[in-house]
């Protein structure tokens, strides 16, 4: 399988037809990946800290009793499912499909990106009901350092899904704009990637352990 | 034209496919743990194998990276990174780890 000449910088390349916006896109999207990974260093040491807490419940609510696995696994499914559709935005762009089409899929990612993170906040409201705050012990600090982290993220990766699609409709498909649109799709699939990490090691982990 | 919409198509598919990969591994992952409970370690291994595929899946399907020549730079970022995190998560659970084990001794 012959692939496209053009494949300047990691990841997802635009090919020919964006050639200009390819090289535009070279220096910063490598950038862009080195803060990818500082990012998953922060995120790696607030695991190994949540896997040193574990134990750490001072008598306060555990695992068990906190964590509510089937809100869980919806969040999974539509963390993955924003993951695919950020993906085909990305698609949209690279075949020169109508403006629309990219928007649309911006608008379906961002609405999965909202719905995830109402699942996760109703989760730590009823977390606190419990008595699961984050200065009640040393595991639900940590527990409170990294998952709310990652829905920072999320919160973060949304804001910039507003700020792209309203770009994209104003100023159009620029070089600059379509260099965004490739660094959001990584950073989007970045935090699925987290997102992994959290249900095997914070969830099904704590349960395990905990 | 031809060419490219069959070429788009190839893509398509490839996230398609990372996508209904990670889903049969998700449903994997919560089936394995809802069938066997989630209390012996060897439930939680299987779990944890399952997010690692999940991880390298994901990784290959949707952020591209592989092993193919001009993607490899990025290859060794990610791989050092890696590195770079793992001696860091694992001192800290050895040495903290550690440091609890004996603490407990001490209050026992």
């Amino acid at each position: 399988m012959k692939r496209a000449p053009t494949h300047s910088y990691p990841g997802i390349n635009l090919g020919e037809r964006h050639a200009s916006a390819d090289k535009a896109a070279e220096v910063v999207t490598f950038g862009f990946w080195v803060f990818l990974m500082s990012d998953l260093v922060y995120f790696g040491l607030m695991f190994a800290i949540y896997i040193t807490m574990i134990d750490a419940q001072a008598g306060g609510p555990g695992p068990h009793e906190l964590f509510d696995l089937k809100s869980v696994f919806a969040q999974t499914l539509i963390l993955l499912t924003s993951s695919l559709t950020v993906g085909l935005a990305m698609l949209a762009l690279k075949y020169n499909l109508p403006r629309g089409r990219i928007i649309l899929w911006f608008g379906v990612t961002l609405l999965l990106g909202l719905s995830f993170l109402v699942l996760e906040i109703r989760d730590f409201m009823a977390m606190a009901e419990k008595g699961g705050i984050p200065q009640r012990s040393g595991f639900l600090s940590a527990f409170f350092g990294l998952v709310p982290l990652h829905g920072l993220h999320v919160a973060a990766g949304c804001l910039w899904l507003i700020v792209l699609g309203v770009q994209l409709r104003v100023k159009g498909m620029t070089d600059v704009i379509i260099s965004r649109v490739v660094r959001l799709a990584l950073f989007w699939h970045f935090l699925d990637l987290i997102w992994i990490g959290i249900i095997t090691i914070v969830y099904f982990g704590g349960l395990t352990y905990g | 034209m031809d060419n490219r919409s069959e070429m788009h198509r190839r893509e398509r598919r490839r996230y398609v496919i990372g996508y209904g990969g990670s889903l049969i591994l998700t449903l994997a992952m919560f089936g394995v743990a809802y069938l066997f409970g989630i209390e012996t370690v060897g439930v939680y291994l299987t779990i944890g194998l399952l997010g690692l595929a999940q991880l390298i899946l994901q990784l290959v399907y949707f952020l591209h990276i592989d092993r193919r020549r001009s993607s490899r730079e990025d290859l060794h970022l990610v791989l050092f990174s890696t590195m770079v995190l793992l001696i860091m998560i694992l001192g800290t659970v050895w040495v903290l780890g550690n440091l609890a084990i004996r603490m407990h001794m001490h209050t026992m």
